[in-house]
């Protein structure tokens, strides 16, 4: 009888186990997805993540925001510099990586070995000097220190990204454009970009993922309230409310991760593939 | 990181293997478009990298309070760091000793529920994403208020230590145990590293697991004598990625603590404190002196774990 059991049960351990890692992992999420939905008190009082009286009323509370800026601005300013980031991102890292992997020019080793040693640049040595210059031209409380450097292709790791798939394309597609007449600008544009997908979406991905959740740069460009956005609104929310409305607080909360849980169901397989081919961080 | 350094090196093989006659004519350079297609790098480089850079560095020297113009005042700003600031003093040390606890058992987490994952089973694909997803969540300002909440006094950890008749502390706003709690905020997003690692074991061939069992080796052997070697390069990896992401964690310390480095300067991170000193005293000369020691000793911390590597990482045969 024993071998019979122990049979049936030992597969099913590991799937045990690691669900009931999940549970506990993922607990602060279910609760933060459940506490949206109940009344403050019911909150503090109560351990399991479903309300037991639904109060919807959380989300509109919420999204009035505080001192007349709803969180509608805060999210539509979000957006606004994710997919400006998204964008900058994407030309710029795709066009430097052609440059620097593809073409003949005097110089190229050298460049390529500055822009992979910016990888290795802390942001925070960059943080004030940055502020500085944005400040004398003026551009503190805008989107532009935000989103312009990413159409300079600064942001390294994605630059790095783009450079060592675009290496990874065969030569000979170069070279047969080249027979038929292609210049540089056609091969890449025709023949380069379309094969550079996954690497573009990746950079799409985790640029948005990134800005999204970005809160020191915003926090510090961003002054009055008709620009921030949600990370530096959420703070904002919490600061006025000083933790009165937990309710309304984590209907924001959740409102605010909304866009990425879409993402993630989206995109799962790629961005934990995005992961493991080039070892980002999270 | 620590592919960056492997690339620099590989650059130059790249150029001498570019054979000639093989489709690019031999002097036929593309210096034009080059420089068109390179033009927005180079104007980033030099204008939001190189000049800050420099800038920075002679800021360092001043003091600075943006109203009126920096005046020079030598090594001030950092011998005033090193005498006269206990609080800066005490900023190293807090953020030290969350290093040196995160790092080490985020990776830990993240390689034992590797090891979990790593044989192929059903469902391998969602649990692996669904232990990801707090990396991907983990940084943001929501999921900071979520993880204060969730260790309040009145919150659902406390609550899950009552069913088991223990009364939870205050854990939040007790300077004791808070920067715990930002520790375990950085161990939940152990997925971002578990994934390297998964990738990391899928590299290890079987065939050397399979001799070892038939020369006698349990499961604790094999582990000890093939796994940790063979993965011990992506255990680098992922050390130096996490100490200096650790290094430079703000949004827990800002707003899992009380933002302004309290209780008692208990969460007082490096990088709250030099966001303090720059932009709440508006002291830029001071502020930017911390971050170049700041860079100093992350450079000295990577310098260190990249040496210790000969030592205990093995870079196959």
């Amino acid at each position: 009888m024993r071998p019979l059991l122990t049979r049936a049960v030992r597969p099913a351990l590991p799937h045990l186990l690691i669900i009931a890692l999940l549970l506990v992992l993922l607990y602060p999420v279910a609760w933060m997805l459940g506490s949206s939905f109940k009344s403050t008190d019911e909150i503090v009082a109560s351990l399991s993540f479903w309300p037991r009286h639904f109060t919807p009323g959380n989300f509109a509370q919420g999204w009035a925001g505080t001192a007349g800026t709803s969180f509608a601005v805060y999210f539509m300013n979000s957006t606004l510099i994710a997919v400006g980031a998204v964008i900058g991102n994407m030309f710029s890292c795709s066009i430097t990586a052609y440059a620097m992997a593809r073409l003949e020019f005097r110089g190229r080793a050298l460049v390529t070995g500055i822009a992979i040693g910016t990888l290795l640049l802390p942001k925070e040595i960059l943080l004030i000097p940055q502020y500085l210059i944005f400040h004398q031209l003026g551009w503190v409380d805008t989107d532009l220190p935000l989103v312009l450097p990413k159409f300079l292709a600064v942001d390294a790791f994605f630059l790095f990204l783009n450079l060592q798939f675009m290496r990874g394309l065969p030569r000979e597609l170069d070279e047969a454009a080249a027979l038929d007449g292609c210049g540089p600008f056609r091969t890449f544009w025709h023949i380069l970009l379309p094969l550079m997908k996954p690497a573009m979406a990746t950079t799409a991905i985790f640029t948005f993922i990134w800005t999204w959740n970005d809160y020191f740069s915003q926090l510090i460009y961003l002054n009055s309230p008709a620009r921030y956005t949600l990370p530096v609104g959420l703070r904002m929310f919490l600061d006025a409310t000083s933790g009165s409305d937990l309710g309304p607080m984590f209907a924001m909360a959740t409102v605010t991760l909304a866009p990425l849980l879409v993402l993630f169901v989206l995109f799962q397989r790629h961005l934990v593939q995005g992961i493991a081919t080039t070892g980002f961080k999270g | 990181m620590a592919s960056a350094t492997a690339e620099s090196v590989a650059v130059r093989p790249d150029r001498s293997t570019a054979a000639p006659g093989l489709g690019r004519r031999p002097g036929k350079r593309q210096g034009g478009p080059a420089f068109i297609l390179l033009s927005p790098w180079i104007i980033g480089t030099v204008g939001v990298l190189a000049i800050p850079l420099l800038y920075s560095l002679y800021l360092s020297f001043t003091s600075y309070d943006l109203l009126s113009a920096p005046h020079w005042v030598g090594f001030a700003n950092y011998r005033r760091l090193f005498t006269s600031d206990p609080r800066y003093l005490h900023s190293i040390q807090v953020t030290a000793e969350y290093v040196v606890t995160s790092a080490p058992l985020k990776l830990l987490a993240a390689l034992a529920v590797a090891l979990l994952l790593a044989r192929p089973r059903r469902g391998q694909g969602v649990y692996r994403a669904l232990f990801y997803l707090p990396s991907l969540l983990g940084t943001s300002v929501a999921i900071a208020i979520v993880w204060q909440g969730t260790f309040d006094t009145d919150g659902p950890f406390n609550g899950f230590l009552r069913l088991f008749g223990i009364r939870g502390e205050a854990w939040v706003s007790d300077p004791n145990y808070v920067r715990w709690v930002i520790v375990a905020l950085a161990m939940w997003q152990f997925g971002a590293p578990m994934v390297i690692f998964l990738a990391g074991l899928k590299q290890i061939p079987r065939e050397l697991y399979e001799a070892a069992e038939v020369d006698g080796a349990g499961p604790w052997r094999r582990f000890r004598s093939i796994t940790l070697p063979m993965l011990s390069p992506v255990i680098l990896f992922n050390l130096v990625v996490e100490m200096i992401g650790a290094f430079q964690a703000f949004t827990p310390a800002q707003l899992v603590g009380d933002g302004q480095g309290g209780p008692v300067d208990s969460t007082l991170f490096y990088t709250l404190y030099l966001y303090q000193r720059a932009f709440q005293f508006q002291q830029m000369g001071y502020a930017a002196a911390m971050a170049w020691v700041m860079i100093a000793g992350l450079g000295v911390i990577t310098g260190l774990l990249f040496w210790s590597a000969k030592y205990w990482v093995h870079y196959g045969d």
